[in-house]
Parts: structure tokens; C-alpha cells; sequence
């Protein structure tokens, strides 16, 4: 049985018990996003731009509103005006002003009474646009005679002479780098370049949203974050925060790209222009593509030395990125994170957030951190190769640990990078043979994690069974976890917790469920909730018994005189305690409310074995392992699901996934028949190993586990390619007929 | 006083610095007396920024820099 | 457009409903007759969330017109557990965590189920071919196709 830092004893976490919320979603009951209907509801469709930039010279909305059945159309005139700063951009993205920055932009919308009606409604909405030159790459949109996407779109940080699509600007560091370079034996200059990818949620958007005149208003929807949905409707359309009800759907995947608003707004300006009927906007696929998500791509220059044993003596990176048509390129994380599994002597980092006429990035799972993955693990590995040493012993070399200097300045507390990966190199696969044709690759990867924002609410029943509130929306079996540390901390059975996902009525302020928060924040604050009830029982038992409250523990679900000197009394459960709670004082409940500390970092690292085809550089994936420090495992399965399914996705942005754009700016894949992300046959089974070095911030240990495993897939695949086939990738995808022109080349040259 | 680790392009802003010693006791403190120092910085410490305190994100403008050995000031996080 | 009547037979019950000759199974479903569970993904035929069977026939309700049902047996998510009695791909879904966010779980369960009535003893890789039409973001497959194969271990034990 394991035992947590204190040495007590664990009954439930580490254990595996079915999900609470599971009956629900294997029979269909859940209910997602689109899956709710109101009386009086109409449905809205939204009107996008078909140009990647063009001035917005008219629209007529007369033969629309001509249409029966119409109730309400809005465009940009319909919101208020003056804002400034992310919800300028938040508002500008929601609906586009003067002109339309990217493909699918929003023009206009409209609400009528059927799906149907809306939709033709739409089509008969008249946008006369003035086509105006664009830029969609990042190389291309960072050069002085670009495009101009928006005039004082700089921040401070941008240095004055700076290309006009600049938008942040950011460089950090610390040591001699050309002293490090000098000392090196091997230095290698190499350049590198990821696409854009969406973090494909199988559900798309979906919200149904009510706003009276009165300025009330109340909104279902698939969210991550149902605080900052209510934030950010509120600052676009000029709404008092707490007159939005906010109540957050099941959410069918997010991965970030469900923190932030798209739509949300429009059904709220809809409903306001309709006289306060509801009305329900859900997206279509090609939507989902054209006009949320996606993430950053990435150009990408590394330089490191290294000596012949394999000492790594100063890097230098200098990375860019576009995030679409507004700021927020996570150029910075990028860069923190990409060299941060190694002690360095010396490094510098320089990037650029640069502005394309793409729609505006939103978070996908570890932002940032998997594009400088691919630069610095694939060139780390090239470098291997080149002195002939072995590329997980370089890493160990390497590896920072507790009380090192980060690659991005401070220095590391707690952190597991070592354990995991002498477990990688011990783990069987590592010694499985391998054919012709077929290498092995390996790369570390590292998340932050965050904390955030949190307010949870815990209260006994008057069955002694305990509800816990929380606004962490539930991805991927958080309220399992919760509801174990919650019965671990209470001592009562797993099935005795309820953990409710609640709106934003009931809670205060939680950010969304990211940067692999849920666990460790929500539950760290249930744990202090739990023990604030734990105590109260014990006053109540104390008055029943007549002693001090500092006489009574708590031990098992049950209050207990502590030490002989406390009196002879039968323990006191908590049903006992709660059948009589209305005659001793009332209602018992805990509640926490802060911003966590201690949210402790991951590292993991995986290895990879391919296949490539030489007639057809297909790669296939033979066998794949995760290792990954998970702090302490509260529920193995969820935690293995989540190493599982990000090392799937950083697999899919590896070999397949990437936003196409034609000569038009157009988006040319916006389908999943084009925008191909893995299905169940390119996958092998993933194999995981969970390290756990506990998190001393967290009441059992827990690190947030979500981000990390998407990033180490890009660069592994690209070093286990370079193994199978002997050609080195350096921009992604790795598709078929790049890897083939790749070995075509190789052959010839 | 304690010595805050800019990122290095905020020297600009600085005269040329990466680390400054500031005079304060907590977080706010800190911000509010490289502002005043450097008004340069203003608009971008306005903006959100992470203070780390001995490797610790710092959770709010009244955690304590009293007694810190290490301050860095690094871009907001959050994640996906 | 004027609507169409459609009489047709949903997880063994006869139902009707008006349908626009231009609204597909899925809407008219979930629309139409608030079986909410089919769940549209893609509206292409690309995903799978919208897996219903057709006569016996696995097909994708988002490809499949309303209208098209008239006389016909549809079979969908919240037709699988016989009362509180769970289908045993239901039961292992749960058992092996074979849901993250579980959007497409209930295309998947519909998809499995099918495919275990003609092949009750399939190979990994006829699960992982069978259901590659049915797209999961979250979980990688790997505890998909596990609850899937030992389903049909212990379907076929029962049947035994
Ligand atoms: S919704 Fe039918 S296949 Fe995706
Ligand atoms: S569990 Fe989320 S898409 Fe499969």
C-alpha cells in the first residue's frame, strides 16, 4: 500500500475505481455542448470571411432579415467600442471590425428559428470585402515589406526599427555563450520548422446563451474555463460579470483550445437583439478548423556545443513564431522549455511573436513546448550520432536536478528528471530488437504545470456522504481524483464523495481546467475544504462529550477522544455527527479559496521505435513508451490515459497534422478527411511507465500530468526516423512524401 | 533589498542591467519599485508578469521576497 | 421546404417525426426525437461520434438523410444497456478508464458492437481497422481497443 510523504498510510489514492461520471457518458445521457435545447430557442449561424485580409467594405443584411423566421442579425456595430489591450483582440477576434484578418473570420450572424433557416439566412447576408495583400508564414510575415496585419500591434517589449509584424519580442539568458562554444569539441548550427496544428476536439463548439435587455443573462456551454467564458462575453459586450450565469456542459476534449471565446459573444448579442430568446450556435468541423484553435508554427534556430564525452557547454536559440492575426504566439514558453532538461553553462534565447493572417492561436497542451522540443532534441540527438555516443546517456549527463539553475533562470525544486530517465533506460523496450528499416528514437519534454486560480466548496450531507463543488470542468476523469483524495483525507468510501462540476453561480473565481491544474489545485483545495469539515466535526463531537476540541481527532470517518486523557468515549462517525448536525450548530462544509502553491513541474521522456518505408516514406509506429513523472498517480488509469493520448496528438503533429494554406490564404484542409489526425490503425499500443518523485507542494504528491507527453513525440519521431532511414527531418510533418524526397535525396547525394 | 533577474531585453529599460536591486518586502513591492526605478518597464509589467521566488511561481502580489535568495521576473504562464 | 412524415423504429420503439428533406438522421435524432447520444463530430462522415446501425448495418447518421429511415430499424446509444443492465462494451469502457472526455464513446460502443456481432474473436488489428473511422483525440486508443478485446473475451465466454 503506498503512503504519502507523511508516512500515513493510503486506503484509495493510487487505487482504480470506475469513474463517477461514467455510467452517464457510456450510455449517452451526458450531455455535451450541443445536446440542450430551451423552450423559445432559436439557432444562429455565423457569416465568415472567405479572404485571409480584406477590408470590409459593406454588408446588407436586408434580404436576410427579409427571410421569415429571422429574428436577430449582429455585426461588430452590435458591440461596444473602446476596448483596449487582450479584450480589444478578444472582441476583434469574436467579430471582425474593419477588416477580416484570416479565412473564416466572423463578419456577421444571424439567429432564426430552425438550424436550417439560420444557415440560409447566412448564405443571403451580402459582404462586400476589399481584398487586401496577406501573409500566412512565419518566415515570410517577419520581413520588413510584409503585409502590415495591424498598425501598433507592438507592445512595448519590441525594440524600435522592429519589422512591422512583430508583435513581442523577448530574450533571456545567462553564462558566456562564445566561451561555451569555444571550449566545445562539436558545435552545430541547425534550422527548424513546425505547422500549425489543432488540438481537434472531437466535439466542436458548442453554447446556448440568453441575454435579456435587463442585462442578465445565462449561457450552457463545452468550456474548459466557465469563469473566464463569463469574463471574457462580459468584456466584449459590456456585461456586469456577475449578471452572466455561466453553466459549463460535459466537454468532449479541450486541450486548450477551449480557455478563450469564439462564438460564445455572438449567441449572447444574438439573444439580446431578439427580444431574450435563447439561442444555440454550434459549430461546424470546417468551423472548428477555419476559426478556432489552432496553435503556433514555429522557425527555429539552434545552435549548441558539446565536448566528445558528451557534455553540452552553452546553446543559443532563436525561435519565431505566428500566432494568427493577434499577439500570443507562446514564443516564450517555447523557449523556457526548450532547453530546460538540461544544466547549461551558458545560453541565450531570443524570440519573436509575429502576426499572419491565420485565425488567433489559442493554448493546446504544454503551448510552446513542443516546437523547442523538436529543434533542441532532434539537433541534441543529430549531435549524439555524430560523436558517437548514446543519446539517453548524454541526457542523464545532462540532466538537471534539484537545486540546478533552469535553462530559463530560476532553480529547480523537486523535480524527477533523473528518475525518469533511468527508468526509460531500464524499461524493457529499450532492449527490444529491431529490424531493416526500423530505428529508435528518443527526447525528453517538460511542462511547467500551473496553478491558478481556485475556489472549492465541500459540504457533509446529512448522511455523513460529502459533495464537493468545484470549477474545474471534467476532461478526463478529475472528478475521480478528487473524489479520492477528498474520501482519502475524510476516511470514508470512494462512492460517499460527490464532486460536482458547478456553474459560475455557485463557486468563486476558478481559472479553466489547464495547464494540468485540475488535480493538483482543485484537489489541493478540496483536501484543505476537507480537513476545515473534519475539524468541525470535531468541536461537535467535543460538545457532545463534553471535552476540549484539542481532546478530539479524526481517524477513520470518525471523531475519536485523542489519548487516554481525553475521556472514554465509542468514536463518533460522521454519519452520527451528520444525522444530528441541524441540533448542534447547523450545516458543516468546508471551503478553500487561493492560488495553490507548489504546482511542481513533470519531465518525462519517450522512446520510439519506427518503421519507414523506403518506396514510400510511410513511417509506421512500431512500439511506443512513455515515462513520465507523475508526482504521485492519484488515479493510475486517468494518468496513463493522459500519457497515452498526448504522445498521440505530438505523434499525429509529427507525421501528419498540419494547417495547409493556398496561394489564396485560404485554408485548404479544413475537414478531418484532410486534416488527418491518428486513428486507431497508424497507433501501436502505448506503453507507459508513471515515475512518481512526489510534488512537496501537494497534499499527496501530485503533479499535474496533462501537458508534458504531448511534447517529447516530435523530436523522438524524427530521431528514430533519422535511425530507421539514415535522413534527418527538420520541418514537420514528417509525411510520406517529404521523408521519400528526404531519402531520394540522400541516395543521390 | 533585494536583486531581481530581468530578462535581458528588458535591459533596454534598465540602462543596461539584467539583475537590479530593488528596495521591497514582497511581490508588489518589487513591481511597484522597478516601475518607479525604470518607468520604461511599466507597460510590460502591467501586462501580467510571473515572479519566481527561489524556483517557486509566486501566487499573488502579498507573497513575501523577505529573506528570498533568488527573484527572477519571467513572462505569464498558464498552459493548455 | 415542407416537411416530410417519417414513421421509423428507434432502439425497438416506433417513432415519427417531421423531417426537412434536408436534415440528416443525426439532427432528426437529436433534433427531432431528443436522443441526444449520437453526437456529430465532423457532419462528413470523417469521425464516427454520429455511429448508429441501420437495419443491422453500422452506418454514419450524419451521412444518412432523415427521411431515409422511413420503415426502417435504427439502433443507437441509448438503445445498448437493456434497462440498467450495462452491454458488456459498456461495462469494460468503464472498467478499462476507456474515456477520457468521452465524446466518442457512445460512436465507438455502437461501432465495437457491431463489430463483435459479425467477428466475436477479431484481432487487435481488425478492432483498430474496424474502428478507424472513429476518431478518439483523447486517449491514444490504447485502453479502447483493450475494453474492446476483452469484451469480446467475455461475450464469447457467455456465449459458451
Ligand atoms: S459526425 Fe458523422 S462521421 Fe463525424
Ligand atoms: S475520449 Fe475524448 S474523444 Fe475519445
Amino acid at each position: 500500500m503506498a503512503k504519502d510523504e507523511l508516512g500515513e498510510t493510503l486506503h484509495l489514492v493510487g487505487t482504480r475505481p470506475l469513474r463517477p461520471d461514467g455510467l452517464d457518458k457510456v450510455t449517452g445521457r451526458a450531455r455535451y455542448g450541443a445536446d440542450v435545447s430551451m423552450p423559445g430557442m432559436l439557432w444562429g449561424a455565423v457569416v465568415r470571411s472567405p479572404h485571409a485580409h480584406a477590408r470590409i467594405v459593406k454588408i446588407d443584411a436586408s434580404k436576410a432579415e427579409a427571410l421569415p423566421g429571422v429574428k436577430a442579425v449582429v455585426t461588430r456595430a452590435d458591440f461596444p467600442e473602446g476596448l483596449t489591450g487582450e479584450n480589444w483582440n478578444l472582441q476583434e477576434n469574436t467579430m471582425a471590425g474593419e477588416r477580416a484578418l484570416y479565412d473564416g473570420h466572423a463578419v456577421a450572424a444571424v439567429a432564426a428559428t430552425s438550424a436550417l433557416r439560420a444557415q440560409e439566412a447566412a448564405r443571403l447576408i451580402e459582404v462586400e470585402y476589399e481584398v487586401l495583400p496577406h501573409v500566412i508564414d512565419v518566415d515570410d510575415a517577419i520581413r520588413p515589406d510584409a503585409p502590415v496585419i495591424r498598425e501598433g500591434a507592438a507592445d512595448a517589449t519590441v525594440p524600435e526599427g522592429s519589422p512591422p509584424n512583430v508583435a513581442r519580442y523577448i530574450e533571456f539568458g545567462h553564462g558566456d555563450t562564445e566561451a561555451g562554444f569555444a571550449a566545445a569539441d562539436l558545435v552545430r548550427e541547425r534550422s527548424y520548422k513546425t505547422e500549425a496544428t489543432h488540438q481537434g476536439y472531437i466535439e466542436p463548439h458548442a453554447c446556448l446563451g440568453q441575454l435579456g435587455a435587463d442585462g442578465k443573462g445565462e449561457m450552457w456551454v463545452c468550456t474548459q474555463g466557465q469563469w473566464y467564458i463569463r469574463q471574457m462575453c462580459s468584456s466584449v459586450l459590456g456585461l456586469e460579470a456577475a449578471q452572466l450565469r455561466v453553466t459549463p456542459s460535459e466537454i468532449g476534449g479541450g486541450f486548450g483550445g477551449k480557455t478563450t471565446i469564439f462564438m460564445e459573444p455572438l449567441s449572447l448579442a444574438l439573444s439580446r437583439k431578439a427580444g431574450g430568446r435563447p439561442v444555440k450556435i454550434v459549430m461546424t468541423r470546417s468551423e472548428v478548423l477555419r476559426a478556432t484553435g489552432p496553435t503556433a508554427s514555429a522557425s527555429m534556430d539552434v545552435k549548441i556545443g558539446m565536448t566528445k564525452d558528451g557534455m553540452i557547454t552553452a546553446a543559443h536559440a532563436e525561435f519565431r513564431m505566428q500566432g494568427g492575426a493577434f499577439p500570443g504566439a507562446p514564443v516564450d514558453m517555447a523557449l523556457y522549455c526548450a532547453f530546460a532538461p538540461y544544466k547549461l553553462p551558458a545560453a541565450q534565447h531570443i524570440g519573436y511573436d509575429v502576426l499572419a493572417n491565420r485565425p488567433k492561436c489559442a493554448a493546446y497542451r504544454a503551448p510552446g513546448s513542443p516546437m523547442g522540443a523538436f529543434a533542441v532534441e532532434s539537433l541534441i540527438d543529430e549531435m549524439c550520432r555524430e560523436l558517437g555516443l548514446d543519446a539517453l546517456e548524454v541526457r542523464l549527463k545532462n540532466a538537471v536536478k534539484e537545486g540546478d539553475r533552469a535553462s530559463y533562470g530560476p532553480t529547480f525544486g523537486s523535480i524527477g528528471l533523473v528518475e525518469t530517465l533511468e527508468a526509460a533506460k531500464s524499461h524493457p523496450n529499450l532492449a527490444a530488437p529491431l529490424g531493416p528499416n526500423q530505428g529508435r528514437g528518443i527526447a525528453s519534454g517538460f511542462w511547467f504545470n500551473h496553478s491558478g486560480e481556485t475556489s472549492v466548496s465541500l459540504a457533509i450531507s446529512e448522511d455523513g456522504t460529502v459533495q464537493v463543488s468545484v470549477g474545474t470542468p471534467d476532461i478526463g476523469g478529475s472528478r475521480a481524483s478528487i473524489a479520492l483524495m477528498t474520501a482519502e483525507t475524510v476516511g470514508i468510501p470512494y462512492e460517499d464523495v460527490r464532486v460536482n462540476v458547478v456553474e459560475t453561480g455557485a463557486l468563486g473565481v476558478n481559472e479553466p481546467t489547464h495547464g494540468s491544474r485540475a488535480t493538483f489545485a482543485s484537489g489541493k483545495a478540496a483536501v484543505v475544504a476537507a480537513r476545515q469539515a473534519i475539524a468541525e466535526m470535531c468541536r461537535r463531537a467535543a460538545a457532545e462529550w463534553g471535552i476540549d476540541p484539542e481532546a478530539v481527532e479524526w481517524a477513520n470517518g470518525a471523531a475519536q477522544p485523542a489519548g487516554p486523557n481525553a475521556g472514554k468515549f465509542p468514536p463518533m462517525g460522521i454519519e452520527e455527527i451528520a444525522a444530528k448536525m441541524g441540533s448542534t450548530g447547523g450545516p458543516i462544509s468546508g471551503h478553500h479559496e487561493s492560488v495553490p502553491e507548489g504546482a511542481g513541474a513533470s519531465f518525462g521522456c519517450h522512446v520510439v521505435d519506427v518503421e519507414v518505408d523506403p518506396e514510400t516514406g510511410r513511417t509506421t509506429v512500431l512500439r511506443y513508451l512513455v515515462v513520465q513523472d507523475a508526482g504521485r498517480a492519484i488515479h493510475p488509469s486517468y494518468v496513463e490515459g493522459q500519457f497515452q493520448g498526448g504522445a498521440a496528438q505530438g505523434i499525429g503533429w509529427a507525421l501528419n497534422e498540419a494547417y495547409i494554406y493556398g496561394e489564396d490564404g485560404r485554408l485548404q484542409n479544413a475537414v478531418f478527411l484532410d486534416y488527418r489526425v491518428p486513428v486507431a490503425s497508424d497507433l501501436p499500443m502505448i506503453d507507459t511507465q508513471i515515475v512518481e518523485v512526489p510534488n512537496p507542494g501537494h497534499p499527496f504528491g501530485v503533479r499535474g500530468v496533462g501537458e508534458t507527453g504531448i511534447t517529447p513525440p516530435l523530436p523522438a519521431i524524427a530521431n528514430a526516423i533519422e535511425a530507421a532511414a539514415g535522413v534527418r527531418m527538420r520541418s514537420l510533418p514528417m509525411s510520406p512524401p517529404k521523408v521519400l524526397a528526404a531519402i531520394r535525396a540522400a541516395r543521390e547525394g | 533589498m533585494v536583486t531581481v533577474n530581468l530578462w535581458s531585453s528588458l535591459s533596454r529599460f534598465t540602462g543596461g542591467e539584467t539583475a537590479v536591486e530593488v528596495e521591497a518586502d514582497t511581490v508588489a513591492g518589487v513591481l511597484d519599485g522597478l516601475k518607479a526605478a525604470y518607468p520604461g518597464l511599466a507597460p510590460i509589467l502591467d501586462t501580467g508578469v510571473s515572479v519566481v521566488i527561489d524556483g517557486e511561481m509566486a501566487t499573488g502580489r502579498h507573497a513575501s521576497v523577505a529573506g528570498a535568495t533568488e527573484v527572477f521576473l519571467m513572462q505569464r504562464m498558464k498552459g493548455g | 421546404m415542407s416537411k416530410i412524415h417519417v414513421t421509423t423504429t428507434v432502439n425497438g420503439d416506433e417513432v415519427e417525426f417531421l423531417a426537412d428533406p434536408r436534415e440528416s438522421l443525426l439532427d432528426c435524432l437529436r433534433d427531432h426525437l431528443g436522443l441526444t447520444g449520437s453526437k456529430e463530430g465532423c457532419g462528413t462522415g470523417d469521425c464516427g461520434a454520429c455511429s448508429v446501425t441501420l437495419d443491422g448495418t453500422l452506418v454514419c447518421s450524419c451521412l444518412v438523410l432523415g427521411v431515409e429511415a422511413e420503415g426502417r430499424q435504427v439502433a443507437t446509444i441509448e438503445g445498448m444497456a437493456e434497462g440498467n443492465e450495462l452491454h458488456p462494451l459498456q461495462r469494460k469502457f468503464l472498467e478499462h478508464a476507456a474515456l477520457q472526455c468521452g465524446f466518442c464513446t457512445p460512436g465507438i460502443l455502437v461501432a465495437a458492437k457491431a463489430l463483435l456481432e459479425k467477428t466475436p474473436d477479431p484481432t487487435e488489428t481488425e478492432v483498430r481497422y474496424w474502428l478507424a473511422g472513429n476518431l478518439c483525440r483523447c486517449t491514444g486508443y490504447d485502453k479502447i481497443i483493450r475494453a474492446v478485446l476483452d469484451a469480446a473475451a467475455e461475450m464469447r465466454q457467455e456465449a459458451a
